[in-house]
């Protein structure tokens, strides 16, 4: 029962923040195949926004962690 | 197969202090930096040559990168110290991590190395240092009352008591964000320690289960995965501390400015 519960919140809770990163990732993509030039200049707000979608995931692993 | 643990192992105890197999890596990665550093520190010269010349390139990089979080080459000067020793940290002792050996040698039945991030104390502690320092930084540029006033917006309320009820509804309001703002820093250490340590830590327990399915070849691209892993997340951590320097040092908007 508990290890249901660890694999569902990992499982349930990152489909959000998996999401977020696809997308993140796919419109910086468009924009690079847009604009190739701007590559420097986005990369590094892509990755703020990634690890700030990621936090999400990573509230669902710290309850993992907490369930005893 | 030796899944690693969530905590480290404990390899002795030196007066109560418990030496883990995790701080034999970080004092490994230390005593790096200090050789790099003195070596560097003696042969540094006004024209870079050889070693001097690779750290400096990095360094470049690295500045170029900052800049485009704080936008201003001043304040990334200033808080290169800190990041920058907080990346390079985060970055070799990821790699080292990635040195065979790692998890497969053993003493009395115990890991001897593991990746120093694998270690939540660890990890911790870094936030922690990024989150404190990032607020002491702020309460030095922006000054005592205006970086609390993030926090605890009571101007905002007595200001408003002229402006009849929708202005003191407003700023009721602000005052509940400003906890939210309270709470939110507490969430930026949890999401950055354990974001260092989640991925650490999972690439660890991927190489270990990969390589003992199949011995070679097959976990070659798994390294390399996490290699690449080591890089970014060194860069995430830094970034974001970054971030958080840069916000906490710039003063609020006006009232207007909402």
């Amino acid at each position: 029962m508990l290890a249901l519960a660890k694999g569902l919140t990992m499982g349930i809770g990152t489909i959000g923040p998996a999401l977020a990163i696809g997308m993140i990732a796919s419109k910086a993509m468009e924009a690079i195949g847009r604009n190739p030039e701007a590559t420097g200049k986005l990369f590094v707000p892509m990755l703020l926004g990634a690890a700030f979608a990621e936090a999400i995931a990573i509230y669902a692993l710290v309850v993992v962690f907490t369930l005893k | 197969m030796h899944i690693p643990t969530l905590a480290p192992d404990v390899l002795a105890t030196v007066h109560g202090i418990n030496i883990t197999n995790t701080m034999v890596n970080a004092w490994i990665a230390i005593i790096i930096f200090l050789v790099i550093g003195l070596i560097i520190k003696r042969t540094a010269a006004v024209r870079p040559t050889g070693l001097q010349n690779f750290f400096e390139f990095i360094l470049e990089t690295l500045l170029g990168f900052f800049d485009q979080v704080t936008g201003d080459r001043k304040k990334t000067l200033r808080f290169i110290p800190l990041v920058g020793s907080i990346f390079f940290f985060i970055l070799l002792s990821n790699w080292l991590g990635l040195i065979p050996g790692t998890g497969s040698i053993t003493w009395g039945g115990k890991m001897v190395l593991r990746p120093a991030n694998t270690d939540l104390n660890l990890t911790v502690a870094m936030a922690l240092v990024a989150v404190v320092s990032s607020h002491l930084y702020g309460l030095l540029a922006v000054g005592v009352f205006t970086h609390i006033g993030k926090f605890v917006q009571i101007k905002g309320l007595i200001k408003s008591l002229t402006k009849g009820p929708v202005a003191i509804f407003t700023a009721i309001i602000e005052i509940a964000v400003g906890f939210i703002e309270f709470i939110s820093e507490i969430a930026k250490v949890l999401s950055l320690s354990l974001r260092l340590f989640g991925n650490i830590f999972a690439g660890e327990v991927l190489i270990t289960v990969i390589s003992s399915l199949v011995v070679a070849i097959i976990p070659t691209p798994f390294m390399l995965l996490e290699v690449l892993v080591g890089v970014i997340q060194a860069g995430v951590f830094a970034m974001l501390t970054m971030v958080y320097l840069s916000v906490m040092t710039t003063a609020p908007h006006g009232e207007e400015a909402h």
